[in-house]
């Protein structure tokens, strides 16, 4: 165990200690014991900056489950230690803010941070996991804690709801995900990440590949809320809101887009990997955008913002992989912009969603409410707010200075370089990637105007609020703030990163695209002529602004005021219809009658014995001399067979069990014909106390139920019978007639007196030869009569226990 | 008031002895010829069933004042202490042995474990079969 090691696994043994301090430490509020730990690993995570920007990597192992080739491997590299920045850093503003947000009177403070601290280091794990498996546990990890927390509130149904479709959308996803392992695994024969990049072409060339592809792309697209699956985020801001701003913005919703960066040199540069990422990446920035303008709530439109924003960095991850197809040696600028753009706006999207979680729910806090029908004025009431809110929207809708604006600006750049590529079928529908962008990029616009002036312009109406409105405390607003600060100086001097954090992950995303000694040329610059992306930008400002004020002519249209996402009717509507056919299909068979059930054995051993005996040929009439019948055994054998049917053609009981009677005694004369003396004797015994007992039973019938009737005719009963009837008949002969082996009867013929000193050999073989099994028979006798002593005996009455 | 059955009281106390002595002897025999613990044991409940009949259960529970429970579980015990029994002598669980003694009347007489695990077998057939038709038979 290195110190890395120990960092990725911190919060989990601070998380130990949580419950401890909270109980203990009732005057201080826990969160201040939490914020340490992030810090520090920030600044432990900083200290990695200089050897990785150098293009050196960190790996330390671990073995974990030697023997399959689980290792525990700690490796960073840029892509790694980005991620790991953003988890810790956020993670410190996140447990400030939530200090100041959760009071320490009312809340369960204990669940709360040992359940952000199991996430905050199952991300890590995440991130700086090589070994799939074990990325794959903390993975998982992910998805539990995020599920607890949302449902943080558990006596609120919509946080259960919200908890257990996260739950199940990001579960299927990561199962699915397991199976893309696996199937890695199987080409490969490793586990680790990097040995896969490695040995690239067992992967490119084996029929393994798409499949592979596919199961992890669905875990990737279910975790970042991509088309179809992103219905769970919407649904998961029921959590608290420090909640919703590290988990369903900043990190969580980008363990997904973490791995398809991850996986990009080993699937990247193929024509599937380049269209799934970039179509559903564009089809969920087009949807998450039109969606967000149709909510009311704050948080709703925030978290399909997040959707929106996912999809944007998604696609742009899926049209920089293109340029692993042309590989090193071309001029690949071109089209490795796209890869560059994702990762910046990567940083900006967690900067600014961060900061607007933060602000929304500071709203929340100090009015009650979240509903922009509600809110407005509320600009000189919270200055620092507002300002905050101003600097969050303005780069979320992409206008210059601030970050999202150069973000943007290089996603349109992206999309335009895609329209002109030669490969993948680009020629024909290219075109469409910068319309949609564009189209996307307008209704952003649009839901950040709204999302800004709905809250703090108009008119203050006070009978809205159930509380007197001010200004949020400072100790809640230093994180957004910070987070704020940030979005400024990103956007004013983006280069302050290029070489650090964005030139490293990009060489960790494209690392074949290089050669030796090369570095990509990262350049982020405002001003980059009067080119299309100006004027696309240009255009976006001004048709968003009109559609804006134009809002009271379109607000009245049924797709604004319908605010759930029709695909939750579907999510839903599966749901119950799987609950329903499972419950349709148990109640079909499972009727609660024994006489079905014994139906289904019977049939079922008559299908399949009567199926295999057929098909391994093995009915046979021929191998062995029968003995010949003499008369007295084929009269016997009469005898049997008519009080058998007079047992089931009874008309009464009686008759029956006389007839059963018949029955037992031909089978002792049986044993006597075929000299079988201790087995007559005891058949006799026997037969006379079973006797003896089912007359008691019969004796002691109800009397109101017994009509003396026939056993009602069944045609289906009577199939059964005779099937498994002739089956057991057709065996037994096939057997009888298929003997293999010598029996082992001429052993205890020959060494039953000399062995064990015994003449009757049946006796012998009962006590000595194999008197184990004669211990337990006689074990099952004893339980038997316990058993119908306790029946009898031990009755409760009623209410007793 | 009850049925003069003066007859078969009497005929059961002169077969009880008849049959008690032939399972005795059926247990005895049956290293040799038909028969063992088991039959053995359901003839002696045989015999005491009848008694029940004949009489009533208060009744065998005057000659026989003990239960017939422990009895089984004093038979399971028999039968396993006879296992464990070869274990002293080195020898694998259930191991049984014979050898032949010249004992006083008897003469040369063959004498086997086997017969120590027959009489638990003996012993929990009896307990059992008296137990479940005592419990039956005692039950309103």
């Amino acid at each position: 165990m290195t110190a890395l090691h120990w960092a990725t696994i911190s919060p989990l043994l601070l998380a130990i200690l949580i419950p401890f301090l909270y109980k203990y430490l009732r005057k201080i509020h826990t969160g201040w014991f939490v914020l340490a730990l992030p810090l520090i690993l920030f600044i432990y995570f900083i200290r990695f900056l200089p050897s990785t920007s150098a293009g050196n990597v960190i790996e330390h192992t671990v073995p974990w489950v030697p023997s399959l080739g689980i290792h525990f491997t700690v490796f960073i590299d840029g892509l790694s230690l980005l991620f790991a920045l953003l988890i810790t850093g956020i993670g410190a503003l996140v447990v400030l803010y939530s200090i100041y947000y959760l009071s320490k009177k009312t809340e369960r403070l204990n669940n709360f941070y040992v359940y952000l601290l199991m996430f905050m280091a199952a991300m890590l794990g995440v991130v700086l996991s090589d070994n799939l498996i074990v990325l794959y546990t903390f993975w998982e990890l992910t998805s539990l804690a995020s599920s607890l927390l949302i449902s943080y509130w558990y006596h609120r149904k919509k946080s259960i709801y919200g908890a257990q479709k996260s739950m199940m959308v990001t579960v299927f996803g990561g199962f699915a995900m397991l199976g893309g392992f696996t199937l890695l695994y199987v080409m490969t024969g490793t586990f680790s990440i990097r040995e896969i990049i490695g040995s690239l072409d067992l992967v490119t060339t084996n029929s393994l590949f798409l499949p592979a592809m596919l199961l992890i792309l669905l875990g990737a697209f279910t975790k970042s809320a991509q088309f179809p699956f992103h219905i769970w985020l919407p649904d998961a801001m029921e959590a608290p809101t420090p909640v919703s701003a590290y988990l369903h913005s900043a990190t969580m919703v980008k363990a997904g887009i973490y791995l398809v960066a991850r996986f990009t040199p080993v699937f990247g540069g193929s024509q599937e990997w380049f269209w799934l990422l970039s179509g559903f990446g564009i089809v969920t920035l087009l949807w998450g955008s039109l969606s967000a303008i149709r909510q009311k709530d704050l948080k709703s439109i925030l978290a399909f913002s997040t959707i929106s924003q996912l999809g944007l960095i998604m696609c742009l991850l899926g049209l920089g992989s293109a340029s692993l197809y042309y590989g090193y040696g071309t001029d690949t600028t071109m089209y490795t912009t796209a890869t560059l753009a994702a990762i910046f706006h990567l940083i900006n999207h967690a900067t600014f969603k961060g900061s607007l979680f933060m602000t929304a729910g500071i709203i929340d806090h100090e009015t009650g409410t979240r509903d922009i029908r509600k809110l407005g004025g509320l600009m000189t009431i919270m200055p620092v707010t507002f300002t905050i809110s101003l600097i969050g929207t303005a780069s979320m809708a992409g206008l210059p200075p601030f970050n999202g604006f150069l973000s943007k600006e290089m996603f349109f750049t992206g999309v335009l370089n895609a329209s002109q590529l030669e490969i993948f079928n680009m020629q024909t529908v290219g075109m469409l990637f910068p319309v949609l962008a564009w189209v996307a990029s307008i209704f952003t616009f649009l839901y950040c105007m709204i999302l800004f002036f709905k809250t703090f312009t108009g008119k203050f109406k006070k009978e809205n609020y159930d509380k007197p409105v001010h200004e949020a405390p400072l100790g809640m607003l230093i994180s957004p703030i910070v987070l704020g600060s940030l979005v400024v100086i990103f956007g004013l001097f983006p280069n302050l990163l290029a070489y650090t954090l964005i030139e490293p992950a990009m060489n960790a995303i494209l690392p074949t695209v290089l050669g030796p000694g090369e570095q990509f040329y990262v350049h982020i610059y405002h001003w980059h002529g009067f080119n299309t992306e100006l004027f696309m930008t240009i255009g976006v400002v001004v048709l968003g602004t009109l559609l804006f004020l134009l809002m009271r002519k379109w607000a009245k249209l049924s797709i604004y005021l319908h605010e759930r996402d029709p695909l939750n009717r579907v999510y839903d509507g599966t749901l119950i219809l799987l609950s329903s056919s499972s419950h349709r299909v148990t109640s079909s068979f499972m009727k609660g009658s024994i006489r079905q059930y014994l139906i289904y054995i019977f049939s079922f051993m008559v299908l399949f014995l009567g199926y295999m005996l057929f098909k391994l040929n093995a009915v046979t009439l021929s191998g062995v001399e029968s003995a010949p019948i003499v008369f007295h055994e084929a009269a016997l054998a009469v005898v049997m067979c008519i009080s058998a049917v007079t047992v089931v053609l009874a008309r009464t009981r009686l008759t029956a069990i006389i007839g059963l009677g018949a029955v037992g005694y031909s089978l002792a004369l049986f044993f006597v014909l075929f000299r079988a003396p201790d087995l007559a004797l005891t058949q006799m015994v026997i037969e006379t106390v079973s006797t003896v007992l089912f007359l008691l039973c019969f004796y002691h019938l109800p009397m109101f139920k017994a009509k003396f009737e026939k056993i009602p005719f069944r045609f289906t009963n009577l199939i059964v019978s005779l099937g498994v009837g002739i089956l057991v008949t057709v065996l037994a002969i096939s057997s009888h007639h298929s003997k293999s082996f010598e029996s082992l009867a001429s052993f205890f013929v020959n060494s039953s007196y000399d062995e064990a000193g015994g003449k009757n050999m049946v006796n012998v073989i009962l006590v000595d030869f194999r008197g184990f099994d004669t211990l337990f028979e006689i074990l099952v006798l004893a339980i038997a009569a316990i058993g119908i002593y306790s029946m009898v005996k031990l009755r409760l009455e009623k209410g007793e226990s | 008031m009850r049925p003069n059955d003066v007859i078969l009281k009497t005929a059961t106390q002169l077969v009880t002895f008849i049959i008690i002595i032939f399972s005795i002897y059926v247990f005895l025999a049956g290293h040799h010829n038909p028969g063992g613990g088991f039959i053995g044991g359901l003839m002696t409940a045989a015999a005491f069933v009848l008694i029940g009949i004949a009489f009533d259960i208060k009744t065998i529970k005057r000659i026989l004042p003990f239960d017939f429970k422990i009895l089984t579980a004093t038979g399971l015990l028999i039968a396993v202490l006879t296992g464990i029994g070869s274990f002293v002598f080195d020898s694998p669980f259930l191991s049984h042995t014979y050898d032949y003694f010249y004992l006083p009347l008897l003469g040369k007489t063959e004498l086997a474990t086997a017969l120590l695990f027959d009489i638990g077998v003996y012993f929990v057939v009896i307990g059992v079969t008296l137990t479940i038709i005592y419990t039956i038979g005692e039950d309103n």
